[in-house]
C-alpha cells in the first residue's frame, strides 16, 4: 500500500444519516442495478429473443391449429388474443423472482455481500426491499419489452391495453416478495432451487390457465390455478386487453389475493432477512 | 470499584447525549464504547462471558486471543450487527439494538473473511459501498482515487474482483471501510493474507488514520501486530478478558524483560524441567522446548550450561504478548 495523504473530514460531518435511514432501500437496489448492467446485452436479448420465440412458435404457430379447429376462437378472441396477456405475466413474474432468487443466495451464500451491505447504514429490512426494488426493475423493462412484441404481433391492441403493465408488475411483485421471503427463510441453496424450480415455478406455469382455460381442467388441478399468482394476473390481464367476463367481486378478489400475497411476503422477506443477517 | 461507577457513569451521560453536530469530532480520550457484563450465548455455549470494557476516542484498542475466544462476536456485537444476550453496551453514545444504523453510519468494518462483490470490478466496489453511507457520487469518484492509490490497486481498478489475488482482495477490503471516513475502524484480523511489506505498510497507514483520531478496534492472534498498533488491549479467552492494559503494562505484569528459550530434544525437555526450574523465576514446558523467564537471559544461558546441560538450540529474546497469554491462560495462541 502507498502512503498518499487522504484529506479527511470524518463521518460525523460528510454522511447525513436521516437520509441514509430513509433512502437504504433506493441504495441497495441501486447497486443490484449496476451488477445487473454488467450483463445488460444479455438481459436485452433475453428481453427481445424470449417473447419473439414464444409468440413465432405458441402464438402463430399453435395458434393456427387452434384457430383453424374453433372459428369462434378461445373465449371469443383469437389464441394469440387469448395467449397475449398470460404470456406477459409468465414472463415478467419469472423474471422478477428469477432477479430476487439469485441475489439472495448470492448476498447471503455465494459471496456473502449482504453481510457487507449490513455493516452499513443499511438495515436488513432495507436490503430486502432493495432487491425486491430492483427485481421489479428488471421485470418491468421485460415486460415493456414483452409488450412491445405483443403490439407488433397483435396480441394486444388499443391504449386500454396499457393497463397490462402496471397490473403484471403487480403480479410480479406479489410472487417475486413471497419468493424473497422462501429465498431467505431456506439456507439450503439446492433444496431452494429444488423446491422453486420444480415444484413451484413449473407446476404454476403449466397449471395456470395459460395456454388453455383453467376452467377446462378437472376440478382438482384447478386449485393450483387458485393457488397461483400466474392465473390470478392472466384473468386481470385478460380482462383488461379484451374484456374477458369477470364479475366485481371475481375482480376484486384477484387484487385482494395477490396484495395479500404481496404483504405477507414482504414481512417474512424483512423478517428472515434480518434473522440470518443478525445470526 | 471506582472504576464501574466511573464506567457507569459514563454510559448513562452518553446513552442521554449522544455526539453533538456541534463538536462533531467529539473529545480525545472520552469514551466511545462502554461494555458492562457483556454477554453472548448461542444455546449452551457462551461466546462472550459477561466482559467488561471501554474504549476511548481516538485509541487503538485490540482483541488478543485464539481462535473462539470470543473476539470476533464481540467484534459483530459492537458493529450493531449481533444482538447480545445480555450486559450493556452503548457505540458513540447510542444502544446497537435500538440504533443500529445510526451506529454503523459510523463504522468502517473490515471483516475475517472478505465479503466483496465479486461481480463488480474493483472501482464499482468502493463506489457501490460509498452509496450504502449516502456519499455524493462527487464525493466517491474523488475518495476512489485516494484509496486506489491508497491500496495500491490503481492498476486493477476496472478488473473484476473475482480476477484479483488474496492479498489485493483483502486491500481493497480495508480501503472499501475507508470509504465514508468512519469514526471508528474495525478490523478483524486485518492482515491476515498480506504479504510481510504490504502488512507493514497498512500498519503504518493505520497509524497516521490514528493521528487523524480515528478510533481503531483490531482483533489478532499476531504477537507483533497487537504490539505494534494497540495502545492498549484485553487479553480474551473463552469468551473471558484474563486481563487488561498497554501492550508493554501486560508484558511487565505478567512476564519477565527476557525469556531464554531452550531445546534439548522432544523426549529429554522434561527430563531437565525440574533442574531448570530452580534456576530462574519461572519455566512453561512446551512440546518442542523450555521455556525459561527472567530479567537476565544470558546469565541464565550461562548458568544452564555450567550445570553441565547442553541444549541442542538455545534462543534469548525479550518477553511478548505470547509470553502473557502463556501465563494466562497456559496455552499458546496458536493451540
Amino acid at each position: 500500500m502507498s502512503d498518499t495523504k487522504i484529506a479527511r473530514r470524518g463521518s460525523l460531518q460528510l454522511i447525513n444519516v436521516p437520509k441514509v435511514l430513509h433512502r437504504g432501500a433506493l441504495y441497495v437496489a441501486e447497486a443490484r442495478i449496476r451488477v445487473m448492467l454488467k450483463w445488460k446485452w444479455s438481459i436485452a436479448g433475453e428481453a427481445i429473443l424470449n417473447p419473439m420465440f414464444y409468440l413465432l412458435s405458441i402464438g402463430i404457430g399453435i395458434g393456427k391449429v387452434v384457430n383453424s379447429h374453433q372459428a369462434s376462437g378461445i373465449d371469443g378472441v383469437s389464441y394469440l388474443a387469448f395467449l397475449a396477456p398470460a404470456l406477459l405475466a409468465s414472463a415478467c413474474i419469472i423474471g422478477a423472482v428469477n432477479e430476487v432468487m439469485h441475489p439472495t443466495l448470492e448476498g447471503f451464500k455465494w459471496n456473502k455481500n449482504f453481510y457487507a451491505m449490513y455493516a452499513t447504514p443499511i438495515s436488513g429490512k432495507q436490503i430486502a426491499d432493495g432487491v425486491l426494488l430492483s427485481g421489479l426493475v428488471r421485470a418491468l423493462f421485460g415486460t415493456l419489452m414483452y409488450y412491445g412484441a405483443l403490439l407488433i404481433f397483435g396480441g394486444v391492441s388499443g391504449w386500454h391495453s396499457l393497463w397490462l403493465i402496471p397490473a403484471t408488475i403487480f403480479a410480479a411483485a406479489s410472487f417475486a416478495a413471497l419468493m424473497l421471503g422462501l429465498c431467505a427463510a431456506i439456507e439450503n441453496s439446492d433444496l431452494l432451487l429444488n423446491i422453486v424450480g420444480r415444484l413451484l415455478i413449473m407446476p404454476l406455469f403449466l397449471f395456470s390457465g395459460t395456454f388453455y382455460s383453467l376452467q377446462s381442467m378437472p376440478k382438482f388441478l384447478q386449485f393450483i390455478g387458485w393457488l397461483s399468482p400466474l392465473w390470478h394476473a392472466t384473468e386481470v390481464g385478460r380482462w383488461i386487453s379484451y374484456g374477458h367476463h369477470i364479475s366485481t367481486q371475481g375482480l376484486i378478489a384477484h387484487f385482494l389475493y395477490m396484495g395479500i400475497m404481496y404483504l405477507v411476503g414482504v414481512h417474512y422477506a424483512r423478517h428472515f432477512y434480518l434473522k440470518r443477517l443478525s445470526k | 470499584m471506582m472504576s464501574t461507577l466511573w464506567r457507569m457513569s459514563a454510559m448513562e451521560k452518553s446513552e442521554s447525549s449522544p455526539a453533538s453536530p456541534a463538536s462533531p469530532a467529539g473529545t480525545i480520550g472520552e469514551p466511545l464504547i462502554i461494555a458492562k457484563g457483556l454477554r453472548k450465548e448461542y444455546g449452551e455455549f457462551t461466546a462472550v462471558d459477561g466482559i467488561d470494557f471501554h474504549v476511548n476516542r481516538g485509541e487503538s484498542f485490540g482483541f488478543l486471543g485464539p481462535n473462539g475466544a470470543g473476539k470476533s462476536t464481540t467484534m459483530r456485537i459492537i458493529a450493531a450487527t449481533l444482538t447480545r444476550t445480555s450486559g450493556e453496551i452503548t457505540i458513540l453514545g447510542k444502544d446497537p439494538e435500538k440504533r443500529g444504523p445510526e451506529i454503523r453510519a459510523h463504522l468502517g468494518v473490515v471483516p475475517q473473511q472478505d465479503n466483496l462483490d465479486s461481480s463488480l470490478t474493483v472501482e464499482d466496489n468502493l463506489y457501490v459501498y460509498g452509496r450504502y453511507f449516502g456519499l455524493t457520487k462527487k464525493f466517491i469518484r474523488a475518495k476512489i482515487e485516494e484509496l486506489l492509490t491508497f491500496a495500491q490497486l490503481e492498476e486493477k481498478r476496472g478488473v473484476k474482483v473475482e480476477a484479483l489475488s488474496g492479498g489485493m482482495k483483502r486491500r481493497l477490503t480495508i480501503a472499501r471501510a475507508l470509504v465514508s471516513e468512519p469514526e471508528i475502524l474495525m478490523l478483524d484480523e486485518p492482515t491476515t493474507g498480506l504479504d510481510p511489506q504490504a502488512r507493514h505498510i497498512l500498519w503504518d497507514r493505520l497509524f497516521r488514520l490514528k493521528e487523524q483520531g480515528v478510533t481503531l478496534l483490531i482483533t489478532t492472534h499476531y504477537m507483533d501486530e497487537a504490539e505494534q498498533l494497540c495502545d492498549r488491549l484485553i487479553v480474551m479467552d473463552k469468551g473471558r478478558i484474563m486481563a487488561e492494559d498497554s501492550p508493554a503494562g501486560l508484558i511487565k505484569t505478567y512476564s519477565t524483560k527476557e525469556v531464554l528459550e531452550v531445546r534439548f530434544g522432544a523426549d529429554r525437555n522434561d527430563l531437565y524441567a525440574e533442574k531448570l526450574r530452580s534456576m530462574c523465576d519461572r519455566i512453561e514446558v512446551l512440546p518442542d522446548r523450555v521455556l525459561m523467564y527472567s530479567d537476565d537471559c544470558e546469565t541464565l544461558l550461562h548458568n544452564v550450561v555450567s550445570q553441565g546441560m547442553q541444549p541442542t538450540t538455545s534462543l534469548v529474546r525479550r518477553s511478548s504478548l505470547e509470553d502473557v497469554f502463556l501465563r494466562l491462560t497456559g496455552r499458546t495462541l496458536v493451540e
